[in-house]
C-alpha cells in the first residue's frame, strides 16, 4: 500500500460525510487560530512596552544618589549631595562602555511669556543630552558647551510648552522666557515626543546648559542625576558594572554600601516586560486549551468512523489487508483533518491578527516561532488523538468485523 | 464472562484437489462457518493442521495469515461486501492494493480482465449502489479472482439473490470452475450444491457425507429452461 494510495482513501472517506470532517476541523481551526492571535497580541504588547521605554532614552543608564546614611539616620534621595561633577569628571574619563554622558539637575517653576504663563520644569543639562534621550530639534539649535562653561541664559523648550506660551503660532525661537524671574532667551524647540509609559508628559520641558541652573537656580554644585547611554542593549549591564565600579573607587566606598543607585532601561523594560510575559502565558494557555478540545473532536470523529466502517475493515483484513495498513488508514485521516484544520487555522489566526491590529490598534507582532509552533503541535495532536482509534481498528479480528451489523 | 472452549469441529479430514468444485452442506450450528474461516485463513484450528498449497497454517502471525489470504485465496461473501462510493473497478483492484510486487499498472488491468470475465465490461465506474444484487456479486467474483487465488472461498455466494441470477452466478462458477479455478462453495440449498462436482455435509462437527455428485446440473442449460423473465 503506497502511501498516494493512503491519502487517496483517506481523502475519499473524509468526502463522503463532508460536513462532519469540516466540523471536526473546526476545532482545529479555531484552536490554531486563537494560539497564533494569542500570542500575536502577546508579543506586541510586549514590543510595545519595549519600543516605548525605548523611546525614552537610547539604552539609557540613570544614575542617582541614593541610600546615603549620615549618622546613622538614612537620608531621603533627593536630600542625598552624593553626586557631583567630579562623578561626571571621573565617568566621562575612564568609562569605556558609555557613549555619551550628561549630568541632570531640575527646577520646577512658573514660565512666563508676555501675558502667558504655565507651570513646567526647567531641566539642566549638557548638549549630550539630546541623543541619551533620542530628542530631536524642529527649529533653531542646541546650546553649545561654551553656552555651558559660560552658563549662558539659553532655552531650548518643549512642544508643550510653546503651546502653552505662544498660542498664537509665532516662532519662539529669539523670544525671551523669564522663569523664577532670571530671563532666558529661546534658542531651539524641540520636536514632539508624546506621552511616556507611564503617561508622563515628555514635552513639558525647558533645557538650559546645566551651569546655568545649577549657579543661577539653584546656588550649589550637586548633581540631581547623571544620564548617559551605553555603547549598545548587549553592553548596558556591563555599562552599570563599570560605572558601579568608578563611582564606588570615586566615592572612596571601600567595603561600605553605595551611596548611589544605577538603573539601566533594560531592566525597566525587563520589568515591564515580566507582567505582560505572564498574560502571554495565560492566554496562549486558554488558546491551547481548545486545541486540545479540538483534537478530542478528531478523536471522537475517528471511532465513530472505525465503528460505521467495521465491515470495511473486516473486508480489507480478510483480502490481505495487515493491520498496519489499517492503522494507517486511519491515522492518516486524522493527521488529514489536523493538518487542513492547522493550515486553515494559521491563515485565519493571521487574518484575525490583521483585523485587530487594523480596527483596535493594537500592537501585533506575529512570530514564525508561534505559527511553527502551533502547526506542529495540531499535527502532533492528530496523530496523538487518531493514534487509538487507528489502533482499535488495526486490532479487529477480521472474522466479527465481517459479521458486524 | 466465562470462557468455554467449544469445539466446533471434530476429527474431520479430506483434501480438495486443484481444479475441483466442492460445496459443503449443513445446518447452523454444523460447524460450517468454523470450517470456512479455518479455510479462508482467518482462523487457525486449535488442533490438527491445514495445509493450503502445500504451506502449512498453523501458530501463524496475524500479518503472515493476512499475506496467505492475500495471495492464495479469494473470497466471496453472502451479503458482497464491496465498498461502499467506490467504483467496481477500485473494489476489484482492492486486495492488489495490498500486494507490494504489483504494480499500478498491473493492479488496474489485472481488474479491467477480472470484470471483463464475470461479464460486467460495461460497469467499471459504476458504484454498488448503481449495481443490482447479481451485478454486485459479480463485482465480488471478479475481486476474488484478481490476485488469482489457487482457492475461491464462497461463503452462501447466492443466499441473496433470486432463483434466475442465482443459476447466472452458479453458470459463471462452472465456467471458472471449468477453466481451472478450485471452488469450495458453503451454503445451505441442497438445489445449489447440485451445480458443484462434490459435496461435503457437516453435522454437529463431523463429517456425515463427502460423495461426488451425480446428476450434476448445468447452470446454463437451467437457464435457458426458465420463463423468459418479464419486462415491465
Amino acid at each position: 500500500m503506497s502511501t498516494l494510495n493512503l491519502i487517496k482513501i483517506a481523502w475519499r472517506a473524509l468526502l463522503i460525510n463532508k460536513m462532519r470532517a469540516f466540523l471536526t476541523m473546526l476545532g482545529i481551526i479555531i484552536g490554531v487560530a486563537s494560539v497564533i492571535s494569542m500570542l500575536a497580541i502577546g508579543e506586541g504588547s510586549k514590543e510595545g512596552i519595549k519600543q516605548q521605554i525605548s523611546k525614552m532614552g537610547a539604552n539609557m543608564i540613570t544614575i542617582r544618589p541614593g541610600a546615603a546614611t549620615q549618622g546613622g539616620v538614612r537620608l531621603d534621595n533627593s536630600a542625598s549631595q552624593s553626586l557631583t561633577l567630579k562623578d561626571l569628571a571621573a565617568l566621562k574619563k575612564e568609562t569605556s562602555l558609555l557613549t555619551h554622558i550628561s549630568p541632570q539637575v531640575n527646577k520646577g517653576g512658573q514660565a512666563i511669556s508676555g501675558a502667558y504663563n504655565w507651570p513646567t520644569s526647567l531641566y539642566g543639562v549638557s548638549p549630550e543630552y539630546l541623543p541619551i534621550r533620542v530628542l530631536t530639534l524642529a527649529s533653531g539649535s542646541m546650546f553649545t558647551p561654551s553656552d555651558v562653561r559660560t552658563a549662558a541664559k539659553v532655552l531650548v523648550i518643549g512642544q508643550t510648552v510653546v503651546d502653552n506660551l505662544f498660542p498664537n503660532g509665532e516662532d519662539p525661537v529669539g523670544k525671551t522666557i523669564r522663569f523664577n524671574n532670571i530671563p532666558f532667551k529661546v534658542i531651539g524647540v524641540l520636536n514632539k515626543k508624546g506621552e511616556s509609559t507611564f503617561g508622563q508628559d515628555q514635552d513639558n520641558i525647558m533645557l538650559a546648559p546645566y551651569t546655568s541652573v545649577q549657579k543661577r537656580l539653584l546656588a550649589n554644585t550637586y548633581l540631581q542625576s547623571i544620564v548617559s547611554s551605553a555603547k549598545s542593549e548587549d553592553e548596558a549591564a556591563a555599562a552599570v558594572e563599570e560605572i558601579n565600579t568608578i563611582l564606588r573607587k570615586t566615592h572612596k566606598l571601600d567595603g561600605m554600601e553605595n551611596d548611589f543607585n544605577v538603573f539601566s532601561q533594560q531592566e525597566l523594560i525587563s520589568t515591564f516586560s515580566a507582567t505582560s510575559e505572564m498574560l502571554t502565558v495565560l492566554l496562549v494557555a486558554i488558546a491551547s486549551i481548545s486545541l486540545i478540545v479540538g483534537g478530542i473532536g478528531i478523536m471522537n470523529i475517528m471511532y465513530v468512523s472505525v465503528k460505521e466502517r467495521t465491515r470495511e475493515i473486516g473486508l480489507r483484513m480478510a483480502v490481505g489487508g495487515k493491520g498496519i495498513y489499517i492503522l494507517l488508514q486511519f491515522l492518516v485521516e486524522a493527521v488529514f483533518i489536523s493538518v487542513t484544520g492547522g493550515l486553515i487555522g494559521v491563515a485565519l489566526g493571521l487574518g484575525t491578527t490583521a483585523v485587530i491590529s487594523t480596527t483596535l490598534g493594537w500592537p501585533i507582532k506575529i512570530t514564525l516561532f508561534s505559527i511553527v509552533v502551533s502547526f506542529a503541535v495540531c499535527t502532533i495532536t492528530g496523530i496523538f488523538f487518531g493514534w487509538y482509534p487507528a489502533k482499535k481498528a488495526s486490532e479487529l479480528d477480521p472474522i466479527t468485523a465481517l459479521r458486524f451489523e | 464472562m466465562g470462557e468455554e472452549t467449544v469445539r466446533a469441529l471434530k476429527g474431520i479430514s479430506f483434501t480438495v484437489n486443484k481444479g475441483e468444485f466442492v460445496s459443503i452442506m449443513g445446518s447452523s450450528g454444523s460447524g460450517k462457518s468454523t470450517l470456512l474461516n479455518i479455510l479462508g485463513c482467518l482462523d487457525q484450528p486449535s488442533s490438527g493442521s491445514y495445509l493450503i498449497d502445500d504451506r502449512a497454517v498453523k501458530n501463524l502471525s496475524r500479518n503472515a495469515l493476512a499475506e496467505i489470504r492475500n495471495e492464495k485465496i479469494g473470497f466471496i461473501f453472502q451479503s458482497y461486501n464491496l465498498l461502499p462510493r467506490t467504483t467496481a473497478l477500485e473494489n476489484v483492484e482492492l486486495p492488489l492494493l495490498y500486494n507490494k510486487k504489483v504494480s499500478t499498472k498491473e493492479r488496474r488491468e489485472r481488474a479491467l480482465d477480472a470484470l471483463n470475465k464475470v461479464g460486467l465490461a460495461s460497469r467499471l465506474y459504476h458504484t454498488p449502489s448503481q449495481l443490482s444484487g447479481g451485478q454486485q456479486q459479480r463485482v465480488a467474483i471478479a475481486r476474488s479472482l484478481v490476485n488469482e487465488p489457487v482457492l475461491i472461498l464462497a461463503d452462501e455466494a447466492t443466499g441473496n439473490l433470486d432463483t434466475r441470477t442465482s443459476y447466472e452466478i452458479m453458470s459463471l462458477f462452472q465456467e471458472l470452475n471449468a477453466g481451472g479455478k478450485t471452488i469450495v462453495f458453503v451454503t445451505h440449498e441442497s438445489d445449489i450444491a447440485l451445480f458443484t462436482q462434490r459435496t461435503i455435509v457437516l453435522k454437529d462437527g463431523h463429517i456425515v457425507k463427502d460423495l461426488q455428485v451425480q446428476n450434476r446440473a448445468n447452470a446454463k442449460e437451467l437457464l435457458s429452461q426458465l420463463p423468459k423473465e418479464e419486462t415491465i
